[in-house]
């Protein structure tokens, strides 16, 4: 995951470059043509604010998780772990697994109860029982710090996409990238809302599970279908038997060690806290279908992941660790390489293409949520106190979504260069230690309090925060943030397995040491309503 | 702005007595006895692979047939088991949860009717 942005702009610019930047170019207008029109059929039925954050709720449980499914599986899911597995082998493979297996917290735990008792954001189900205003104000700080870091790692990833795909190596042409890239975002956001967002991420996430698995069905071809062959072809290119067993990255030192069993930590208990994540679960009508949702995702998630797994191996074989190295973009050139070398410069071009559908899909979805929880957290209940209409509210959306874009293009244009990798696992710890904790217990634990919520969401977000400051990834290693200086006292690049066992305790903490009881009739409506669907939203009728 | 105002539903129902009430506790202990033993297991299996990827390098570099070792094999378990016990709660919801659920939310929504 983090992989991605950091090798990317480690990368030499000067290299090897492959296949033709105009067939690239030309295929990506194609997406973008295709889906500005699906997304300006959408949106003409855009008219309430159930229809503007959650598509009127009138996806099907099929199309909100192959949306799901676009959403997630983000440019680093693809390119990053194809190139970790062909580099580091087994250890890229460690990756994926954490990311498939948390979608059972969120299918067992979170999917269903959430639907059944929110509105539009995560902080609609977290203030459900408490009081609003604390609760509210948590939660949107919780949530636009996940999608600015997660923001801003893939339009830094998006600069440096260029170089490796389009060979504009200079920075002025990236720059140029990132702000069409943050142009189109915002036009489809602001007209399409919810609903052309999904069309978006449902397009890219048929593209890019259709183009892995093209690549994997040609990859496995080349070596009689024979899995172990391909094992053995890669471990001939790499010198090595190491690629096939764990430990080539997380095994070099006990502290790596242990920073690998934060992130699995983190990756695991992310995903169900992942603010745009949740929000897809208001696109459809019933608990029901939130389910169907991620029964849906999870097949084709993990049916992607175990692509990657065999399109690792391939590069790896196929091309060989030195020359992937070696090419713009590192690691990251792995997919694209091995597709030139599968298809040649038509497959590399959709392959490119994908990628790039893939980052404005998943930045088009965080602004979404970003915008969401400013409009209805802050400004509708919090400046406005209630006194809002849904139209004045709408508004301040579709303000907050320009105000975010702007940002998204003046960030990635800025981060250009930076070490941003480590955005994108902190944006999974926060998840982990700033949101899980509190939704679980508001779902499930009676005695838990407003004090707890905010002890939780608050020490959850802090602890993350400040552990990365004073980590090597921001300072004490040449390939930090800022080599020159040396504040890392925490020696861990996850803080995962610090924060999420804090945040637990403190949402405990401060729900035993509360002196205020809540309101038990909002406690027995919600648990009523969370597990019957009674007085759930319903779809937009038009 | 609290979330009952922005509900037009939800409002004639007495939601103590209806936690309390038999049918109810009996859904939530459906519910609870099938998310809470299955999240437990799934978590303790992934971390014990978690661990054994970390700490047990030479277990999980045993040859099974090929080039075909332990670690992917155990890997690729994690995927089987995470579509198993995906499968394994939908039939259970269909067929234990949702029939307990509709018969409760229906009977309120008509009591609500009233």
């Amino acid at each position: 995951m983090n992989v991605l942005t950091s090798s990317v702009l480690a990368a030499a610019a000067e290299s090897t470059k492959v296949g033709n930047p105009w067939v690239n170019i030309g295929i990506f207008g194609l997406f973008v043509g295709i889906t500005l029109i699906v997304v300006l059929k959408a949106s003409s039925n855009n008219k309430t604010a159930a229809d503007y954050y959650a598509g009127g709720r009138s996806f099907t449980g099929t199309q909100n998780g192959t949306a799901i499914a676009g959403d997630y599986l983000s440019a680093a899911s693809f390119l990053g772990i194809v190139g970790a597995i062909a580099i580091n082998g087994y250890d890229g493979f460690l990756y994926s697994i954490g990311f498939l297996v948390a979608w059972l917290v969120a299918l067992l735990l979170v999917a269903e109860l959430l639907r059944n008792t929110g509105k539009f954001t995560m902080a609609d189900v977290l203030s459900f029982r408490l009081k609003q205003r604390p609760v509210r104000i948590a939660a949107a700080i919780s949530t636009l710090a996940v999608c600015v870091f997660y923001l801003l790692a893939q339009m830094a990833g998006a600069g440096a996409l260029v170089s490796l795909l389009l060979g504009i190596d200079d920075r002025l042409g990236q720059s140029l990238v990132i702000v069409v890239v943050g142009a189109l975002m915002i036009v489809y956001v602001l007209i399409g809302g919810m609903k052309g967002t999904t069309w978006v991420q449902i397009i890219k996430a048929c593209l890019l599970i259709a183009g892995a698995f093209i690549m994997t069905i040609m990859v496995l071809a080349a070596y009689g279908f024979n899995f172990s062959a391909l094992l053995g072809a890669a471990v001939e290119s790499a010198g090595t038997p190491d690629i096939l067993n764990p430990g080539l990255q997380y095994g070099k030192s006990e502290t790596s060690k242990i920073d690998f069993i934060s992130l699995a930590l983190a990756l695991v208990l992310g995903t169900a806290g992942l603010p745009h994540v949740l929000m897809r679960f208001y696109t459809v009508p019933t608990a029901k279908e939130a389910r169907r949702s991620v029964v849906w995702a999870i097949w084709l998630i993990g049916a992607f992941y175990l692509f990657t797994l065999v399109l690792g191996y391939g590069a790896g074989a196929m091309i060989g660790a030195d020359k992937i190295k070696a090419a713009p973009g590192g690691v990251n050139s792995a997919a694209p390489l091995l597709a030139f070398e599968l298809g040649g410069p038509l497959l590399l071009g959709l392959i490119s293409a994908v990628a790039f559908a893939t980052i404005l899909a998943v930045v088009a979805g965080l602004t979404i949520t970003a915008a969401a929880s400013f409009a209805h957290d802050v400004y509708a209940s919090v400046i406005a106190k209630g006194k809002s209409t849904p139209e004045k509210e709408m508004k301040v959306a579709r303000r907050t979504v320009i105000v975010i874009g702007i940002f998204a293009i003046v960030g990635g244009i800025g981060a250009q260069g930076q070490n941003v990798a480590f955005l994108v696992a902190l944006a999974f710890a926060v998840a982990a230690s700033a949101n899980l904790p509190t939704i679980l217990y508001s779902l499930f634990w009676k005695k838990f309090t407003t004090q707890g919520a905010v002890w939780s969401m608050v020490g959850g977000l802090a602890s993350a925060i400040l552990l990365i400051v004073f980590s090597p990834v921001m300072s004490g290693l040449p390939t930090s943030m800022i080599p020159g200086a040396d504040f890392s006292i925490f020696p861990l690049a996850n803080p995962g397995i610090v924060s999420i066992p804090l945040a637990f305790f403190l949402g405990w903490l401060g729900s035993v040491l509360d002196k205020h009881t809540e309101d038990p009739i909002k406690s027995a409506e919600m648990e009523v309503r969370s597990l019957t669907g009674v007085g759930a939203e319903k779809a937009v009728d038009h | 702005m609290s979330t009952t105002e922005e509900s037009d539903l939800g409002t004639g129902i007495d939601f103590e007595k209806e936690q309390d009430s038999e049918e109810f506790r009996e859904l939530r202990k459906t519910h609870r006895s099938f998310v809470f033993p299955m999240a437990a297991i799934f978590l303790l299996w992934y971390f014990a692979y978690v661990l054994l990827a970390d700490y047990a390098h030479e277990f999980m570099s045993i040859k099974v047939w090929g080039n075909f070792n332990v670690g992917l094999l155990l890997g690729l378990l994690q995927f089987v088991s995470t579509f198993g016990i995906t499968a394994a709660y939908v039939s259970y919801s269909n067929k234990k949860l949702d029939p307990k659920a509709t018969a409760i939310r229906k009977r309120l929504e008509a009591q609500e009717g009233e």
